[in-house]
């Protein structure tokens, strides 16, 4: 079997722009969750949301291309563009060679919305401009980023979900793993802006600790009350080993598992055999025994029911082994589309730099996460082997093992 | 507004929407290669000028209107 490499990382994110920018937040424990007034005059039940810079894409890109990019897809560009130039790719390469595309993305609201009201209020679909269209479809971040970077292979948006960004990562080592890429472009995009969390809101799932936002995401804690939404985005390179060595490429990890399962039940409630089967086949399939994984990436989003069936999850998988989980969304909130390739980047970042990432607002546990070792503070620790879970909407679960080089 | 006003205003809300030099836009100039669009972006131009204008240009009168003269005297008729 071809192995699967990670040769580079880019981030947009509440916790900064940069991988630098990221790891020192992950290491001080910096929260990204801000109060957001405007959400609380359109009659939001919770106005909290991760803050999210918007880049200004001016100097870097052409009116006509800016013109077909909603937000996710401008952090999605500055995303990659870090990671291209970390994995040492330039345009020349980029050119010559078929380079694959898979991207998380499961929503672009936003534009929808604008192109909706123009339609009502003027009666022409022409005054919706030329960028709506590309703008709020599904697959607007692989069609923009593949036609900005000229990328010639698989060109597809993953739509998982929660779990869209590690499902394109997933499908993209196998796609390299049976040659039929060398090199993709893998990550997840999430749009911030309130119409693309809305009815989200309105279905009760959002943390309302609004008089302190910095600890309203709280996963595993026993007094947790529901998410809170993030977004940004996040780029993987994955590239098959030799095909790294030959082109001097950093590699930086490898990618040995990824399992994936659906529960076939309830719409939004989780179950925990699903996520169990997930963890399992990612384990078996990256050929590792549990003893050999030094931390855990939880997906847990700070809601009761899903915190619960991932502990029972993990708990059923690992049993009694001491393995550390955490859940970088007590920081970042819910990233959603992206979580899944963001919590990758997260996981290496504290596996470059040994430490794992304080599980903040973790004060009591409830009776599943007292199961697990969860720490509240950040601890110093050099590990090798990290998993990472991603669950959504419609029981969907991917899980990712990756092994430091 | 007199036909002045309405050149000055036609030709800065076309320079800053599609990022050129004002001093660029000349009523002789054709307005396609001066603004670079294409088949996409014209659409966003009848946009801005309905917007702008509040006179829509219907596609039929899109093909006639080739320099800046002609939109200054498209929009004198109609704004």
């Amino acid at each position: 079997m071809r192995r699967v490499v990670i040769t580079g990382m880019g981030i947009w994110s509440c916790l900064g722009t940069s991988l630098d920018e990221v790891r020192d937040s992950l290491y001080t424990g910096k929260s990204g969750i801000i109060l957001d007034p405007v959400r609380k005059e359109m009659g939001f039940r919770s106005g909290l949301t991760a803050k999210v810079e918007l880049p200004d894409l001016k100097k870097e890109l052409s009116r006509s291309q800016r013109a077909y990019m909603p937000e996710q897809a401008k952090y999605a560009y500055c995303a990659t563009v870090e990671a291209l130039r970390n994995a040492k790719l330039d345009q020349d390469y980029l050119d010559k060679y078929d380079v694959g595309l898979l991207y998380g993305n499961d929503s672009s609201a936003d534009p929808t919305v604008r192109a909706v009201d123009t339609m009502r209020e003027k009666h022409d679909t022409m005054l919706c401009g030329s960028g709506a269209i590309f703008q709020s479809m599904n697959s607007t971040v692989t069609m923009n980023l593949g036609t900005i970077f000229h990328l010639r292979g698989i060109n597809l948006t993953i739509s998982g979900a929660c779990a869209s960004g590690a499902h394109a990562i997933g499908l993209g080592a196998l796609l390299i793993q049976t040659g039929l890429q060398d090199l993709i472009v893998c990550g997840g995009a999430q749009e911030v802006n309130p119409f693309s969390i809305g009815s989200f809101d309105g279905i009760s799932a959002f943390s309302t600790r609004e008089d302190a936002p910095e600890k309203a995401s709280r996963p595993f804690d026993r007094d947790r009350d529901g998410l809170v939404p993030g977004g940004g985005a996040a780029t993987v390179i994955i590239e098959e080993y030799e095909h790294a060595v030959k082109r001097g490429a950093p590699i930086i990890a490898e990618v040995l598992g990824y399992g994936f399962s659906a529960n076939g039940e309830h719409i939004s409630s989780p179950n925990v055999e699903g996520p169990s089967k997930s963890l399992r086949m990612a384990i078996e399939r990256a050929g590792v025994t549990i003893d050999e994984i030094g931390y855990i990436n939880a997906h847990a989003t700070s809601t009761h029911v899903g915190d619960t069936n991932e502990a029972k999850a993990i708990y059923n998988v690992i049993g009694d082994h001491r393995i550390e989980v955490t859940s970088t969304k007590s920081q970042t909130g819910h990233e959603m589309w992206m979580a899944g390739a963001s919590e990758i980047i997260y996981s290496m970042l504290m596996m470059k730099n040994d430490f794992i990432a304080a599980n903040i607002n973790f004060e009591n546990p409830d009776e599943d996460s007292a199961k697990l070792l969860i720490p509240a503070k950040r601890i110093e620790k050099h590990f090798d082997t990290f998993m990472s879970n991603s669950f959504g909407f419609g029981g969907t679960n991917a899980t990712l093992i990756v092994r430091n080089l | 507004m007199d036909k002045n006003e309405l050149i000055a205003k036609v030709n800065a809300c076309l320079a800053e929407e599609f990022e050129v030099e004002e001093s660029i836009i000349t009523p002789e100039a054709p307005i396609k290669q001066t603004l670079q669009l294409d088949s996409l972006s014209l659409v966003d131009m009848v946009a801005l000028i309905e917007n702008e204008f509040g006179v829509k240009i219907p596609t039929a009168d899109l093909g006639k209107i080739l320099t800046f003269q002609a939109l200054y005297d498209y929009l004198a008729e109609r704004a």
